[in-house]
C-alpha cells in the first residue's frame, strides 16, 4: 500500500493539467522552471516586417519591433509605427482588389541561454486577407508560436470580425494605428493517462465499502424476501403447466412459426 | 451506490457496443487469403510418390508448405521481418527441411508434414556464407554450414555441434563454397580475387584440414557466380572475357592449375556482357553430382553438355530457350527447357539428360498472360509413371511473383498471385450499373431533344427493363430445376454489377512489384490484373480515383502515380479501375520532380476530377488538361491553396495558385528540424461526412464542433532520443492560412507513431519510454456553444481559436495500424480499427476515446452517456472483428462506406488479404437474417381478418339492437 501511495504521489506531480489557448495577452509558455536557466536579462527586439502590393509581389517594409522580455515569463510587447498616407492608400487598393496582407519574422529563438546562435536564416510568413484588415479597422491579434526549445515555429495573424463584407472604410483615422493583440504561445504538455486519481478514486471506493458495510450489501441480499416468493410461485406455475397442458404447449409452439 | 450506477452505466454501453460475429455469420460477408511472398527457394517432396508438399521459402521470411494439387498452404511459418528472419538456405533431405536463418544466426529443422520445429540451434557469429548436406555412405547424416572465416557441421538428426573450425588466412581469402562428394571429405571454396582459389579438405569425423591448396586463377573474381561442382568432384567454372571453361578435380594433388577448355573448340560463344551461368545437379545429396550440366549463354540461350574422361561434349544445344531446369525421379534423371513457341506462348519439353533425347508427348504449352511479366524461373517436379515412364508438372514463376503450376498438355493447375504479398495501397470503386440500370440512367443524362423522341426512348426502355426481367425470372426458374451444387457461383468481369446495396465494390490494389489488381470484394476473386513493367524497386504510389462509376455513359477512371524515391521523377498511368484497360488519354509528361498532389473538386466537361501535380520548381501541371479545364482553374486559382513538407528541414509552407497556373508562396512555418523531426502529415479523407455539427451536452446545450476540412495534422519526433527527454509533438495547422491551432507534446513519448485524424478530433498511439507502454491519445476541437459562421468554413474568416479538449489512456497491447470506420453519411457511431501485430483487428469504439469522459460521474456525464474514465483501455475478445481469421503483419486498413449507413466495408492488408463488413452501432438499418416473415405476416392476416369479422359482428349487433 506504501509504495501505491508513493507512486501515486510520483504520477500527481508529473501529471500536468491541460493548458488551454489563452486568447490574448501574455502567456505563460508552460515550461517547467528546470528548463530555463535564469540569467540577467535585459530582454532583445526582433523586426516585424509587412508587406501589402498591389501587384502581389512581396516587399517587406519595417512594421514595428517585437521587443522580449527574458526570464522566465516570455513576454513580448510590440511597439509600431502609425501607417502613412501613402500607406493607407495603397492597403485600401490592395483591399478593393482582394489583395493579401502578409507579415513576416525573422526565425529567432527566445531562449535565454541561445543568444548566441537565436538568429537562424530564414523568415516565418503568415498573412490575411487585405479587405478583413481593412474591415476590421487595423484590429489583429498575431500569435507566435514556439516549439519546446523556444524557437519560434510559426507566425499567425487573424483579423478580428475576419469576415469580408465589402463595407467602406470611410474614416481615414480608422487606418492609422493598429490595435494589436499579440502573444506568444508555447506547445501544451498533452496529459499522460491519470492513473493517480483513478486509484486514489478506487481506494475511496474500497474504503467506503469498507465503512459501511451496510449500504453494500448484495441486490439479492436485499431483496431475497420480494424474490424467493415469486421465484416459488414461477415454479409451482410452471409445474403446472408441465403436468395439464404439455400437449397444448407443444401445439401453440409450433404455430408460433 | 455510486460505484454501482457506474459500474451498471459501464457494463449497460459496453452491451451497446459489444458487437461480435455469430458461429453461422463466419464467411457470410469476410474472406482471407493468405500469401507468402515471392518465392527464393521452392522444393518438391520427392520423397515418395505420393507426395503433394512443396516446400517453400520465400523473400518475405515466410517458409511455408505448398499442397502441389490446389496450391493451398498446408503450414506456414512467418518470422520476424528484415535481415534477422531472412532466410538465407533451405536444404531438403527426407523428412526433413534443414533452413539457415538471419544470415547465419539460427539452424532449424523443421519437419515437413505437419510443419513442427524439430531442433533449433544457435551458430556462431559471422556472415553466412553457404551450407550443404553432408553425406557419408549413401546417406546424409550431417549439413555443413559455412560462414566467412569458420565452418562447422551439425549433426542433421539432433543439430548439435559436431565440430567447428577457424578457416586458414580467412582475411584475405573469400570462401564462398563448400561441397561434400559423400566420401567423408568437405571441400571449402575461396577465392582471392584475380589471383587465385583456395581448397581446403577437412575431414567430417573431427574437421582435422587434410589438405589445403591453391590454384591459379587470374581471371576469377567469384567462385559463387561462375562456378558449380560436377561429376565427381570437378571443380567448373566459366568465364566471359576468355569465352573458356576451366575445369579442376578438387581432390587430386596432381593438377596444379585449371585447365582452360575454349568454348570455341565447341563452337560456342557467351553473348556479350553476359555473365554465363552453369546448372548441375545432384540427385542425392549423398552422392556427387551428375556429369551433365546446363551452360547458359545468353538470356535466351542454352546448352546441355556432358563431362566424359576429361571432355566436355555438347549433348543438346536449346536455341532458343529462356529457361532450363533439372529434376530426378528415382534413378532417373530428366532436364526440362522452356522455349518459345510463338509471341504469347512457350513450350515446356522434357529431355533425358545423360543423353539429351526428347522424351515423347511430354510438351506443356504455357501461356504468358499478356498483362504479366515473363517467366524467369522454373521449378520441375518429376515423377514415374505406372508404364515406368517420366511425367513431370512445372512451376513457373514470372517477373510478378506469379506462381503458375502447370500439368500435361499445358492445363494450369493453380496459380498464385504473390504480388499480393505486399500490397502498398488501394482504393474501392464502386461498380457500374447494369445494362439496364444504365439505360435508365443515361436518359436522366441526356439533354431533351424533343417530346416524342423522349417518350419513344421511355418506352424503349421500360421494355428493356421487362425483357430483363424476365430473362431474371425464367433464370431463376431454370436454375431452381437444376441440383444446387451445379449452380456455379462464378464471378466474371461481365456480370458484375452494383447491388441494391453498393456492398460488392471493385477492391483496386497496387502492389511494391508493380502489378495491379482488381479483385471482387464480395468473394475475393481476382478480375484483373495488369503488370507495369520497369517499376523501380523503391518507388512510391499513389492511386487516386478522377471519374467515379456515377457519370455513365464515361467510365471510371483511375490515375496511379508512379514516383522514383531517389530521383523523385514520376509518371502517371491511367486506367478503367472496373476492367483494368489501360485509357487512350494521353497523359502530361513529367520532366522534373513532383512534390505534391492535388485532386480538386473541379470537374472538366467529362466529369473527371482535375489532378493537379506540382514540381520542386512549384509549378503546376494539371492533369487532365483541356481549355475547359484550365478556364475553370483560372476562376477558381485564387481559392486552391495547397501546402508543401520538406522533413529534412522542418519546413511546411503553403502556396496559392495565380490566375496564370504559377504560384506563390503564403506562408512559412519551420519546426527545427535539429530539435524534432516531421515523420508524418495527415489531413482528413476527402470522402468523409460529419452528420452532426455538435454535440448534445447533459444540459441540453450544444457544444458545436470545430470541423476544419484543411486541418492537417502533423507529427513529429524528437532527435534526441533519451528516455526522459524524448517527446512526441502533434501540431494542428490550418493548411490554408499556415496557422498553427493547436500544438502539444507529449513527453518521454517517442514512435513510432500511428494516427488518425478525422472529423473534429485526432487519435495516435505512442510508445511511452518511461513507463514502457503503448499509449492512446485523443485530441478533440470545439468551437464552443456558439458557432462562428454557421452556414460555411471558411480557413480565412475563422479567428477565434478552437477549444482543444485532450485525454491519454493505456492500451495494453502494441499496434501496426489504425484506421477509422467510414460511412455514407456519417450518422453512425465511428469505431477505430486497430491493427495488432498477431493478427487481430480490434474494432474500438471511439466512444471509448472521448477526452470529456469524466473522472467523476455526475448527472450531466450520465445524460450523455459518458463512460467514466479509466487510464486503461479495455481490450475484448469479441471486438476482434476478424474472429480466428489473424492477418499476418497487417500494414495498412482501408475502409470505405457502402450504400447502407450502417455499414462500413473494411479490408486489411499486409501479408494476407483480409476483407469485411463492420457496423459500428449493429444493423440499424437492416432486418436480421433470422427474422421471421412468417410469424410477422401471419400476425398481421390475423390481426386483418380479426378486424374483418369483428367489424361484421358489430354490424349485426348494431342492427339487432336498432330492431328492438
Amino acid at each position: 500500500m506504501a509504495t501505491i501511495r508513493v507512486l501515486s504521489l510520483i504520477l500527481s506531480v508529473l501529471s500536468t493539467t491541460t493548458l488551454l489557448w489563452t486568447q490574448s495577452g501574455e502567456c505563460n509558455n508552460g515550461r517547467r522552471s528546470g528548463d530555463a536557466v535564469e540569467t540577467d536579462f535585459s530582454g532583445f527586439s526582433v523586426p516585424l516586417e509587412h508587406s501589402f502590393e498591389l501587384d502581389d509581389v512581396p516587399r517587406f517594409r519595417l512594421r514595428g519591433a517585437l521587443q522580449f522580455r527574458g526570464g522566465r515569463e516570455n513576454g513580448v510587447h510590440l511597439s509600431q509605427n502609425q501607417l502613412s498616407e501613402k500607406d493607407r492608400n495603397t492597403l485600401k487598393d490592395v483591399a478593393a482588389v482582394d489583395g493579401l496582407y502578409r507579415i513576416r519574422v525573422p526565425r529567432v529563438s527566445l531562449q535565454v541561454d541561445r543568444q548566441t546562435e537565436r538568429q537562424s536564416e530564414g523568415y516565418l510568413t503568415a498573412f490575411v486577407r487585405a479587405c478583413s484588415l481593412v474591415e476590421s479597422h487595423l484590429s489583429d491579434v498575431i500569435t507566435l508560436h514556439t516549439d519546446v526549445s523556444g524557437y519560434v515555429i510559426g507566425i499567425s495573424i487573424v483579423t478580428i470580425p475576419g469576415s469580408c463584407r465589402g463595407i467602406e472604410v470611410e474614416d481615414e483615422v480608422d487606418l492609422e494605428v493598429f490595435n494589436t493583440t499579440i502573444s506568444v504561445v508555447a506547445p501544451v504538455n498533452a496529459p499522460a493517462p491519470e492513473t493517480a486519481p483513478y486509484i486514489e478514486r478506487m481506494e475511496q471506493e474500497m474504503e467506503k465499502k469498507g465503512k459501511n458495510p451496510q449500504e453494500q450489501k448484495s441486490f439479492f441480499a436485499k431483496y431475497w424476501m420480494y424474490i424467493v416468493p415469486l421465484v416459488l410461485f414461477l415454479m409451482m406455475s410452471g409445474a403446472q403447466d408441465q403436468s395439464g397442458g404439455g400437449a397444448g404447449g407443444g401445439a401453440a409452439n409450433g404455430g408460433g412459426r | 451506490m455510486a460505484w454501482l450506477v457506474v459500474r451498471l452505466a459501464i457494463s449497460v454501453s459496453l452491451l451497446y457496443t459489444a458487437s461480435a460475429v455469430f458461429e453461422d455469420q463466419v464467411g457470410k460477408f469476410d474472406w482471407r487469403q493468405q500469401f507468402i511472398g515471392k518465392v527464393r527457394f521452392a522444393l518438391f517432396d520427392t520423397h515418395s510418390q505420393a507426395s503433394k508438399k512443396l516446400l517453400v521459402a520465400t523473400d518475405k521470411n515466410v517458409f511455408a508448405s505448398l499442397n502441389s494439387r490446389t496450391g493451398d498452404l498446408f503450414w506456414r511459418h512467418v518470422d520476424k521481418t528484415g535481415p534477422e528472419g531472412h532466410i538465407d538456405v533451405l536444404l531438403m533431405y527426407g523428412q526433413d527441411a534443414v533452413v539457415v536463418v538471419g544470415n547465419g544466426r539460427l539452424l532449424r529443422s523443421w519437419e515437413t508434414t505437419v510443419g513442427g520445429l524439430k531442433w533449433e540451434t544457435v551458430l556462431d557469429t559471422g556472415s553466412f556464407q553457404a551450407a550443404t548436406l553432408v553425406g557419408v555412405q549413401d546417406y546424409v547424416k550431417h549439413v555443413a554450414v559455412l560462414k566467412k572465416s569458420a565452418i562447422s557441421l551439425h549433426d542433421l538428426s539432433s543439430g548439435s555441434q559436431i565440430w567447428v573450425e577457424n578457416l586458414p588466412d580467412s582475411d584475405t581469402v573469400q570462401y564462398q563454397t563448400i561441397y561434400s562428394g559423400g566420401n567423408g571429405l568437405v571441400f571449402v571454396l575461396g577465392v582471392v580475387p584475380n589471383s587465385h582459389i583456395v581448397i581446403v579438405e577437412y575431414k567430417i569425423e573431427d574437421g582435422e584440414i587434410m589438405n589445403k591448396k591453391s590454384v591459379e586463377a587470374a581471371w576469377m573474381s567469384s567462385l559463387e557466380n561462375s562456378c558449380t561442382v560436377i561429376s565427381s568432384g570437378i571443380l567448373l567454372c566459366a568465364d566471359q572475357i576468355t569465352q573458356s571453361l576451366y575445369t579442376l578435380p578438387l581432390q587430386s594433388a596432381e593438377q596444379k592449375e585449371m585447365r582452360q577448355i575454349h568454348l570455341q573448340t565447341l563452337d560456342l560463344e557467351v553473348a556479350s556482357g553476359f555473365q554465363p551461368v552453369l546448372t548441375s545437379t545432384r540427385p542425392n545429396p549423398a552422392q556427387p553430382p551428375l556429369s551433365e550440366f546446363f551452360l547458359q549463354l545468353s538470356p535466351d540461350h542454352h546448352i546441355l553438355l556432358q563431362l566424359k574422361d576429361g571432355l566436355i561434349a555438347p549433348l543438346r544445344d536449346f536455341n532458343p530457350s529462356y529457361l532450363a531446369a533439372f529434376a530426378t525421379s528415382g534413378e532417373r534423371t530428366v532436364a526440362a527447357v522452356m522455349s518459345p513457341k510463338n509471341d504469347t506462348a512457350c513450350s515446356i519439353n522434357l529431355f533425358s539428360a545423360d543423353t539429351g533425347r526428347r522424351h515423347l508427348d511430354t510438351t506443356i504449352i504455357y501461356h504468358m498472360d499478356p498483362n504479366g511479366g515473363k517467366p524467369n524461373r522454373l521449378y520441375v517436379h518429376a515423377f514415374l509413371k505406372k508404364d515406368d515412364s517420366v511425367g513431370y508438372r512445372v512451376m513457373v514463376q514470372t517477373e510478378d511473383h506469379t506462381l503458375t503450376f502447370l500439368q500435361q498438355p499445358g492445363r494450369v493447375v493453380w496459380m498464385r498471385e504473390e504480388a499480393l504479398a505486399d500490397v502498398v495501397t488501394m482504393e474501392m470503386v464502386d461498380l457500374p450499373f447494369t445494362g439496364t440500370q444504365a439505360e435508365l440512367e443515361g436518359e436522366f443524362g441526356k439533354k431533351a431533344d424533343g417530346l416524342l423522341p423522349m417518350v419513344l426512348k421511355r418506352l424503349s426502355s421500360q421494355f428493356i427493363l421487362l425483357q430483363a426481367w424476365l430473362a431474371h425470372l425464367w433464370k431463376l426458374f431454370y436454375d431452381a430445376r437444376k441440383p444446387r451444387s451445379s449452380v456455379k457461383n462464378e464471378v466474371t468481369i461481365d456480370i458484375l454489377s452494383r447491388d441494391e446495396f453498393n456492398l460488392q465494390k471493385m477492391m483496386v490494389m497496387v502492389t511494391a512489384s508493380g502489378k495491379l489488381f482488381g479483385i471482387d470484394s464480395k468473394s475475393g476473386t481476382i478480375l484483373w490484373k495488369q503488370y507495369l513493367e520497369n517499376i523501380q524497386p523503391n518507388s512510391v504510389f499513389k492511386l487516386i480515383v478522377q471519374r467515379t462509376t456515377a457519370h455513365f455513359p464515361h467510365p471510371p477512371q483511375c490515375t496511379l502515380l508512379i514516383k522514383d524515391k531517389d530521383t523523385g521523377l514520376g509518371s502517371l498511368y491511367v486506367f478503367n479501375p472496373i476492367f483494368g484497360k489501360k485509357s487512350q488519354i494521353s497523359v502530361p509528361a513529367l520532366p522534373r520532380p513532383v512534390l505534391q498532389t492535388l485532386l480538386l473538386p473541379v470537374i472538366d466537361q467529362d466529369y473527371a476530377k482535375v489532378l493537379l501535380l506540382i514540381d520542386d520548381q512549384y509549378k503546376v501541371t494539371a492533369f487532365p488538361s483541356t481549355k475547359n479545364v484550365l478556364q475553370q482553374l483560372q476562376d477558381t486559382a485564387s481559392s486552391i491553396f495547397f501546402y508543401l513538407v520538406d522533413s529534412s528541414q522542418g519546413k511546411l509552407s503553403g502556396f496559392r495558385l495565380r490566375k496564370d497556373l504559377s504560384t506563390e508562396l503564403i506562408w512559412e512555418v519551420v519546426i527545427p528540424a535539429e530539435v524534432q523531426k516531421i515523420v508524418a502529415v495527415k489531413g482528413k479523407r476527402a470522402n468523409e461526412h460529419v452528420h452532426s455539427q455538435g454535440r448534445v451536452m447533459g444540459d441540453r446545450s450544444v457544444l458545436y464542433k470545430y470541423l476544419n476540412p484543411n486541418l492537417l495534422a502533423v507529427i513529429t519526433e524528437s532527435t534526441d532520443t533519451h528516455q526522459e527527454r524524448s517527446f512526441v509533438g502533434i501540431f494542428l495547422i490550418d493548411g490554408v492560412t499556415g496557422r498553427i491551432v493547436h500544438e502539444a507534446v507529449q513527453r518521454k513519448a517517442r514512435g513510432p507513431v500511428h494516427f488518425v485524424h478525422s472529423e473534429n478530433w485526432v487519435v495516435y498511439v505512442y510508445w511511452n519510454s518511461k513507463f514502457r507502454r503503448n499509449e492512446f491519445s485523443v485530441l478533440e476541437l470545439f468551437e464552443g456553444a456558439e458557432l462562428y459562421n454557421s452556414t460555411v468554413f471558411s480557413s480565412l474568416d475563422r479567428p477565434h481559436p478552437p477549444q482543444v479538449l485532450q485525454q491519454s489512456y493505456i492500451f495494453p497491447a502494441p499496434i501496426s495500424t489504425l484506421e477509422a470506420t467510414l460511412t455514407e453519411k456519417g450518422i453512425t457511431s465511428r469505431h477505430l480499427l486497430v491493427g495488432l501485430p498477431s493478427g487481430n483487428i480490434l474494432s474500438l469504439p471511439k466512444m471509448f476515446l472521448d477526452p470529456r469522459r469524466p473522472e467523476v460521474v455526475s448527472e450531466q456525464s450520465r445524460e450523455e452517456n459518458l463512460i467514466p474514465y479509466a487510464p486503461e483501455m479495455p481490450i475484448r475478445e469479441e471486438w476482434f472483428i476478424n474472429y480466428n481469421q489473424t492477418v499476418s503483419r497487417v500494414r495498412g486498413i482501408y475502409t470505405a462506406p457502402s450504400g447502407l449507413e450502417s455499414t462500413c466495408l473494411v479490408v486489411a492488408y499486409g501479408l494476407d488479404i483480409y476483407q469485411t463488413r463492420v457496423f459500428p452501432s449493429k444493423q440499424f438499418d437492416v432486418l436480421k437474417d433470422d427474422y421471421d416473415y412468417v410469424l410477422i405476416s401471419s400476425v398481421l392476416f390475423g390481426l386483418f381478418f380479426a378486424t374483418m369479422i369483428s367489424k361484421r359482428l358489430a354490424e349485426v349487433k348494431l342492427l339487432n339492437r336498432a330492431w328492438r
